[in-house]
C-alpha cells in the first residue's frame, strides 16, 4: 500500500497533440492518500476512465510522472504494480469455474493452496457466491459475473490500491446498495486505498471519505460531500452536486452586493472587483420563496418529490429552482425569492471567487 | 389472426429442388446406380448387387490408400493448426501492416489448385527448381521423384504453403473479436502470457478453431489435384491418396462399379468425421456451460 502521486500528469490519445484540446486529461498535479477512499466524479467523457488507467499502467501518460510512494512507476507495467481494478462491463474468465475464476490473481502470484481457498471462501462469502462457486463462469448472468469481476479486484490483500470503473452499472439496485456497503466495510477493515470512479453522486457520496470532481480533463474540485454541497469551487460542480443542482445567475458583482434582475441581493461578504464572466450561484435549498422580499419570480409549477416540493420557476428569464419545505403552503402570493446571504457562492469565468475576508480555502483548485 | 392454408406456397420451391436435384441428388444417383451394377458400355447394366461393396471393404489397395489419408490430414492438422494460431498471435493488430500481412496471408489462397501444384513440382526440380537445387547444392540428396520420403515432405510443405493462411485468417478474426477488457483484466490479475492464451484467446477462438479444423480436415481428405500435379501419386503408390486412388480406378482402369462403390464409402466416411468433430466440439461447449451444480 501507498500514496499515489501524480506529478505533472497530462494524456493525450493523439500522437502529436497541438493545443490544450487535443488532452482527454489536462495536466495536473494530484496526491491519493495512501488508504483514502475516494470517489472520482464527472460526467461521461471527462477523462476519468483514462486517469484509472493510467494508474494501473493500462495507459502510459504522455507526460508527466506517476509515483507509488516514492517509487516512480510510470513505466513500469501493470502487472509490476500490484493493482487491482474493476471494469465497468463484467470481465470473467469464462471457461473456468467461479472458483478458479476468484483464486485466477492468486495462482498467479504463485500462493499456496491453503491460503487460496481460504481467500476464496471469504470473498465468495462477501459476493453472496457461495452456492455457485463450483459453476463455470459462462452463461452466468451479468450481474453475477460483475459480482466475480468484483471479487477478483478484492482478492488479493495486498494491492497498492483498488480501482473501480463505475463497477455497479449493470448490478440490480439492491444488490448495487449492498455491495456499496460490503466495499465501504472491506475498505474501514483492510484500508486499501480505494478510487472509485462514477457519474452517479449518490454512489460517489456514500462511498467516499473525499470526492474528486472531474470536468472536462481537469481535476475541478476534491473535498468531502459537505464541502462541494456547500462552497463548489467550479459552477460544474455546483449543478452536478445536488439535486436539482445549484442555480446560476450572470450578475454584476460590486463590493457585497450583486445586481441582477433589475434588482440587487446581499452577498453577505464584500469581494474584490471581478472582471470576466460573473455569475452567483445558491443551492435551491438554500432559496426562500417570499411574499415581498427579494427578487421577483414566476412560479411556473410545483412537484412534490416525497420528503420535500420542488418549485420550478423563472427568474427574470432564467430557470430557478426552490426546496420548500413540507407543509408551507405555495400560493399566488408568493412573488419573490429571497437567498441566504452565506450560501451565495460568487464565480467569475466559472471559477469560484473568494470573498475578500475568506480564507484560500474553496478557492481556485488546482 | 387465422392462418390461410395454400399449398400452392410449395410451388414457390420448386426452383430450389430443380436446382438440387439436378447439382446433387441426379448426380449422387447415378453414382449410386454405377456402384450397384456392372456394365460394358454401350449402356448395358447387369445388376451386381453389393459386390463392388465387398470388394472394395475388403481392398487392400483401398486400405492403403485410407492409411495414407489419415496420415496426411493428421500431418497437416497437426502443423496448420497449431502453426496458424501462431502466426494470428503475432500478426500486427491495425494499421499498414496488418493490411500488408492480409493481403500476403490471402495470396496463396487465391492461386489455384493446379497452379500451386505446378509451383512446387518445378519448385522441387533437383535441375531447375530452387528448392531442388538448392537442397541438392548444400549436399542433402532430395528428390521428390524417387524417394518416398522427400514426395511426403513436398506434398505437406506444399498443403502447409498453401493452407495455413486459412487458418491464421479465421484465428485472427477470432482474435480480433476479443475486448480489450480481457486484456486488461489479465494485465490486473498478472496473468502469464501462457495463462492470457489458455484462458482467454483459446476460448474465444473456439468457434472459429472448429471451422478451421472442419475446412481443413475435409479439404485435406478429399486433397487430388495437388499432389497430382507433383508426384502423380507416387513414387509407387507412396502418395496415392484416395481421390487419386479413384481417379485411376474410374478414369484410369475404367472400372466404374469398384470406383462407384468407392466414392459412396468416401462420401460417407468424410460425411462421419466432420459429424463426429461437430458433435465433439460443440458437446465440449455445451458441457462447460450448461452444467447446472449446486444451484
Amino acid at each position: 500500500m501507498a500514496k499515489i502521486t501524480l506529478r505533472n500528469l497530462a494524456h493525450s490519445y493523439l500522437p502529436h497533440p497541438k493545443s490544450e484540446k487535443d488532452f482527454a486529461l489536462k495536466e495536473m498535479d494530484h496526491v491519493w492518500q495512501d488508504g483514502g477512499a475516494y470517489a472520482l466524479l464527472g460526467s461521461s467523457g471527462c477523462g476519468k476512465t483514462t486517469l484509472l488507467n493510467i494508474i494501473s499502467g493500462l495507459v502510459r501518460p504522455s507526460q508527466g510522472r506517476v509515483l507509488f510512494g516514492d517509487t516512480d512507476v510510470t513505466d513500469a507495467p501493470t502487472a509490476a504494480r500490484n493493482i487491482a481494478q474493476v471494469f465497468q462491463f463484467p470481465v470473467v474468465y469464462d471457461t473456468m469455474t467461479v472458483r478458479d475464476n476468484l483464486a485466477f490473481p492468486l495462482r498467479n502470484l504463485g500462493k499456496d493452496a491453503g491460503y487460496i481457498a481460504q481467500r476464496v471462501d471469504a470473498i465468495a462469502r462477501m459476493i453472496g457466491m457461495e452456492e455457485s462457486l463450483g459453476r463455470k463462469a459462462q452463461g452466468l448472468t451479468a450481474d453475477a459475473k460483475q459480482k466475480i469481476s468484483l471479487g477478483r479486484g478484492m482478492v488479493r490483500e495486498d494491492v497498492n490500491a483498488i480501482l473501480f470503473d463505475e463497477p455497479l452499472t449493470v448490478i440490480d439496485p439492491l444488490m448495487k446498495w449492498e455491495l456499496r456497503t460490503q466495499l465501504k466495510s472491506l475498505h474501514r477493515q483492510f484500508g486499501h486505498t480505494m478510487i472509485y470512479v462514477t457519474h452517479d453522486q449518490t454512489e460517489a457520496l456514500t462511498f467516499a471519505d473525499k470526492v474528486v470532481v472531474m470536468y472536462d480533463g481537469r481535476v475541478v474540485q476534491m473535498g468531502t460531500p459537505e464541502e462541494l454541497f456547500e462552497r463548489p469551487a467550479h459552477v460544474f460542480v455546483g449543478y452536478f452536486i445536488g439535486s436539482p443542482g445549484m442555480n446560476l445567475f450572470d450578475a454584476r458583482i460590486e463590493g457585497n452586493r450583486a445586481h441582477l434582475a433589475g434588482g440587487a441581493v446581499d452577498l453577505g461578504a464584500a469581494y474584490d472587483p471581478l472582471g470576466g464572466h460573473t455569475q452567483i450561484g445558491i443551492r435551491p435549498e438554500h432559496a426562500v420563496l417570499t411574499a415581498e422580499t427579494g427578487l421577483p419570480v414566476r412560479i411556473l409549477r410545483v412537484e412534490d418529490v416525497g420528503r420535500h416540493r420542488l418549485v420550478r420557476a423563472e427568474l427574470d428569464g432564467q430557470p430557478l429552482n426552490v426546496v420548500a419545505p413540507e407543509g408551507m403552503a405555495i400560493g399566488a402570493d408568493l412573488t419573490h425569492v429571497s437567498f441566504a446571504p452565506q450560501k451565495i457562492s460568487v464565480y467569475a469565468d466559472d471559477w469560484r471567487v473568494a470573498a475578500r475576508n475568506e480564507a484560500s480555502a474553496g478557492g481556485r483548485a488546482a | 389472426m387465422e392462418k390461410t392454408q395454400n399449398n400452392r406456397a410449395w410451388f414457390l420451391v420448386l426452383p430450389v429442388l430443380v436446382v438440387v436435384a439436378f447439382s446433387a441428388v441426379i448426380p449422387l444417383m447415378t453414382v449410386v446406380n454405377y456402384s450397384v451394377n456392372d456394365t460394358f458400355g454401350n449402356n448395358q447394366f447387369f445388376w451386381a448387387g453389393l459386390e463392388w461393396f465387398e470388394e472394395m471393404v475388403t481392398s487392400s489397395r483401398l486400405h492403403e490408400a485410407l492409411l495414407r489419408q489419415i496420415l496426411f490430414s493428421a500431418i497437416i492438422l497437426a502443423i496448420e493448426v497449431p502453426l496458424g494460431i501462431f502466426i494470428a498471435l503475432n500478426m500486427p493488430k491495425g494499421g499498414f501492416w496488418a493490411s500488408l500481412c492480409l493481403i500476403l496471408m490471402a495470396l496463396p489462397l487465391l492461386i489455384p489448385f493446379n497452379v500451386v501444384g505446378t509451383i512446387w513440382q518445378i519448385f522441387g526440380r533437383v535441375d531447375i527448381g530452387l528448392l531442388g537445387h538448392t537442397l541438392a547444392a548444400l549436399g542433402i540428396d532430395y528428390n521428390y521423384t524417387n524417394d518416398p520420403l522427400d514426395a511426403w515432405i513436398t506434398v505437406v510443405v506444399m498443403d502447409v504453403w498453401h493452407w495455413t493462411s486459412l487458418v491464421a485468417l479465421l484465428c485472427y478474426a477470432g482474435l480480433q473479436s476479443i475486448p480489450q477488457a480481457y486484456y486488461q483484466a489479465a494485465k490486473i490479475d498478472q496473468a502469464s502470457r501462457w495463462a492470457v492464451f489458455r484462458y482467454i484467446e483459446l476460448p474465444k477462438m473456439k468457434g472459429v478453431l472448429l471451422i478451421a479444423v472442419l475446412l481443413r480436415f475435409m479439404d485435406s481428405f478429399m486433397i487430388y489435384t495437388e499432389p497430382f500435379v507433383v508426384t502423380g501419386g507416387g513414387p509407387g503408390n507412396a502418395t496415392t491418396f484416395l481421390s487419386i486412388d479413384l481417379v485411376k480406378m474410374a478414369v484410369g482402369q475404367f472400372d466404374l462399379g469398384p470406383a462407384a462403390a468407392f466414392s459412396i464409402m468416401y462420401f460417407l466416411v468424410i460425411l462421419l468425421v466432420s459429424w463426429v468433430f461437430y458433435t465433439v466440439m460443440t458437446n465440449m461447449d455445451r458441457s462447460q456451460s450448461d452444467i447446472p451444480e449446486a444451484l
